[in-house]
């Protein structure tokens, strides 16, 4: 006796997920299904446009943990989900998304809004679906949300055509899923696990990069808990920031092309390193030949294909991260390293990081140290792509795990206003902050519609320099000073915020910074505050791209050839 | 380098799509790559020939592997194999030239399965160089159009080793 329809089936599923929130738009195809979620105990975030949707539910699940659930309709809408799903691909995020489609009998023919969203998503989806018969719907949620947020967590899509919604079946929610293919490997190899304890304590010079690995395995605790056994110097990824506490005398900030030079000297010199969860992108490497030259490589990754794919490995450990460093903890002793952290003390000293402070101007670095002041450990930073993320990066001690949010792999212009919004929806109590360039902003602008009506009380830092900065910054470094098409006329932002209900203002003096900035997070609601910055503000240090990570440019160099070329000129 | 891998994966809509993407994707060569049922309907096997170094056939591997869809791979050994290659293929060849032709066919066991009047369309299985080397001497007679299966090939049962050529 059939006793539900597809689009019920699809609302109890969700609730055996323990879904409590979606994030989506509507469209034809997906009626159905928003009708059974009129009633459903599960709250609908109404975005205002389908990239938002699934920004938010990557933006939810990076800073909860939990499995993202975004919808579209088919078609454009579904279309419009793929720069978010690419976006939680590149960075590992459990997302699960699901997209309307064209009735099964019209599949092929071109039909209105129909567009093959399996074949478009195959490459930036961890795995994908078309359910076509509604007997199979129930089973393939379930296997959907599971392949989602285990092994190495990633987008899945599911697309629903809408006779599928329509058609009855009963509801039989699999206890289990059967899934031959697919068996994450867990437990790290013992032997192998002993083999990284020796190399650990042998070394003299060892330094631990942890990842967004740490993070997605909830395993911050015992990274911490083995640097400082081992009493080993951690450096991070941009995704593994908040796996280890920064304001540790360790810590050393984030490695790569914009990390601290303490941190890529200590690699370079390093004997060993243990690379936790981390995918030794070329953002963090640098020129490969010459990347820790001198170190051994530990590596530990749940996904095997990680491993060698860019460094040479030495011990791989194909594991949780959280399951091995239990079992490898215990193996390491504490050893004297005195003379390597010394060495790292006196880089740090010597090489910190620095912006020229100005009375005149507001320093984005200023504005973003006294942020970090005012903010305790309940404040989750959520960033756009470019200037404003690695200021972010670099001048927020970030002390929690997911508490910074931001698109990594990918680099996605537009990510942060609709990430925060699944960030503040999915931890109410706690400050979410986005911290955005002007460019970036304007990519999905649209979402301060969400935010208002939500009454999410996101606070918005715009870093206004009228310019895409980074591309600008290239431009001024490596193309002449040619600044092809990166001036941005920018609208009123405050009117803009204020259009839309926002409580806007605008910061100009450096003196007014502290004052705005604890007005704004003292206020009960959502704030825009649009920042001017100077034009000319650039992100040191810097490794330029295709250079060995030791070859940074910072600030004082760069000041130093200026005057050199004055001299000469 | 050539390797061989046998790939079992589900037998779903879109798995072929899913691996040959994966190739173009990774950027990694693939020569020939042949998919059927297997024993099992709910299976099939994939015979894909790559090219590259250890270390490409390494990453090869494992991306497959992160496939939802792919159950299996085993690489097969060069030397402990069983390799097919079948082509078609139809060469001009007039009422003097048959008795040739078929000389030909017959040392390289092959067979006719079509005659024109001024045509002979022979299917041949085998390795991949006694196909090639077929053709090469077809070439002489003039060959209108060959179709080739690409490789198939398989494990030799070790315990009971006899030898199937």
């Amino acid at each position: 006796m059939p006793i539900h329809s597809g689009a019920r089936i699809f609302v109890e599923s969700l609730l055996r997920e323990k879904v409590e929130v979606v994030f989506g738009y509507p469209g034809g195809k997906v009626i159905p299904l928003y009708d059974e979620l009129y009633d459903a105990p599960i709250r609908h975030i109404l975005v205002r446009h389908e990239q938002g949707a699934a920004h938010a539910a990557d933006g939810y699940a990076r800073s909860t943990g939990k499995v993202g659930v975004c919808i579209a309709t088919s078609g454009p809408g579904a279309t419009n989900l793929v720069t978010g799903l690419a976006t939680a691909y590149m960075d590992s995020v459990p997302v699960v998304a699901f997209t309307g489609q064209a009735p099964t009998s019209l599949i092929g023919t071109d039909s209105f809004q129909e567009i093959d969203i399996r074949g478009i998503t195959l490459p930036i989806t961890k795995h994908n679906y078309m359910v076509t018969n509604v007997k199979d719907l129930a089973k393939t949620i379930k296997e959907a949300f599971y392949i989602a947020r285990t092994g190495r967590p990633g987008p899945v899509l599911v697309d629903l055509p809408v006779d599928v919604l329509k058609s009855h079946a009963d509801f039989i929610y699999p206890k289990n899923v059967n899934l031959p293919g697919y068996q994450p490997t867990y437990e790290g190899n013992y032997m192998q696990i002993k083999m990284a304890a020796e190399a650990i304590n042998t070394s003299q010079r060892p330094v631990i990069f942890a990842g967004g690995g740490v993070i997605n395995s909830n395993a911050s605790e015992q990274l911490t808990n083995m640097a400082i056994r081992g009493r080993i110097p951690v450096v991070t990824s941009l995704m593994g920031l908040g796996s280890f506490p920064e304001d540790h005398e360790l810590s050393l900030k984030m490695l790569g092309m914009h990390g601290t030079m303490y941190a890529n000297y200590a690699i370079s010199e390093a004997d060993l390193i243990i690379g936790v969860g981390v995918r030794f992108d070329d953002r963090v490497t640098g020129k490969l030949e010459t990347f820790a030259p001198h170190a051994k490589v530990i590596h530990i990754d749940i996904d095997p294909a990680e491993i060698n794919k860019n460094v040479k490995v030495h011990i791989p450990i194909v594991g949780n991260v959280k399951n091995v460093l239990d079992k490898l903890i215990p193996l390491i002793k504490t050893v004297e390293r005195e003379e390597w952290l010394e060495q790292i003390k006196e880089w740090k000293k010597q090489y910190p990081l620095n912006y020229e402070f100005d009375d005149n101007s507001i320093k984005p670095q200023y504005l973003i140290e006294k942020l970090d002041e005012l903010c305790d450990e309940n404040t989750v930073i959520v960033t756009e792509v470019g200037q404003n993320q690695m200021w972010a990066a670099q001048y927020i001690h970030f002390s929690k795990p997911r508490s910074f949010i931001t698109s990594g792999g990918l680099g996605t212009m537009g990510y942060g206003l609709p990430a925060s919004v699944g960030a503040q929806v999915g931890n109410p109590h706690k400050t979410v902050i986005n911290i955005s360039g002007d460019g970036s902003f304007q990519m999905n602008l649209q979402e301060l519609a969400t935010i208002s009506s939500n009454k999410l009380p996101v606070k918005i830092i715009i870093l206004n320099n009228g310019t895409l900065g980074m591309v600008r910054q290239w431009q001024k470094l490596f193309f002449d000073e040619r600044y092809s098409a990166t001036i941005l006329d920018n609208p009123d932002f405050v009117k803009l915020g204020e259009a839309y209900g926002i409580k806007s203002l605008r910061i100009e003096q450096t003196n007014d910074v502290e004052i705005a900035l604890k007005e704004a997070l003292n206020y009960n609601g959502p704030v825009l505050m649009d920042v001017i910055i100077p034009q000319d503000e650039n992100v040191f240090p810097m490794v330029p791209e295709g250079a060995s990570i030791k070859e940074m440019m910072d600030l004082k160099k760069t000041k130093r050839e200026k005057e050199k070329q004055g001299e000469v000129a | 380098m050539r390797h061989i891998l046998s790939v079992t994966v589900n037998n779903q809509p879109a798995v072929l799509a899913r691996i040959s993407g994966l190739f173009s994707r990774r950027n990694f060569n693939i020569l020939s790559l042949n998919v059927g049922e297997t024993e099992l309907p709910e299976y099939s096997r994939m015979t894909i020939v790559v090219e590259g170094n250890t270390d490409t056939l390494e990453q090869v591997k494992k991306q497959l592997y992160k496939l939802i869809d792919v159950i299996k791979i085993t690489e097969l050994n060069q030397s402990n194999m069983i390799e097919r290659d079948m082509a078609i293929v139809k060469v001009n060849c007039g009422k003097n030239q048959r008795g040739q032709v078929i000389q030909v066919v017959d040392v390289f066991r092959g067979k006719v399965v079509d005659f024109s009047l001024d045509t002979i369309t022979i299917e041949i299985t085998g390795d991949e160089n006694k196909i090639n080397a077929f053709i090469e001497i077809m070439r002489d007679f003039g060959i209108k159009e060959v179709v080739r299966t690409g490789l198939v090939a398989m494990d030799r049962e070790m315990n009971n080793n006899v030898l199937t050529n």
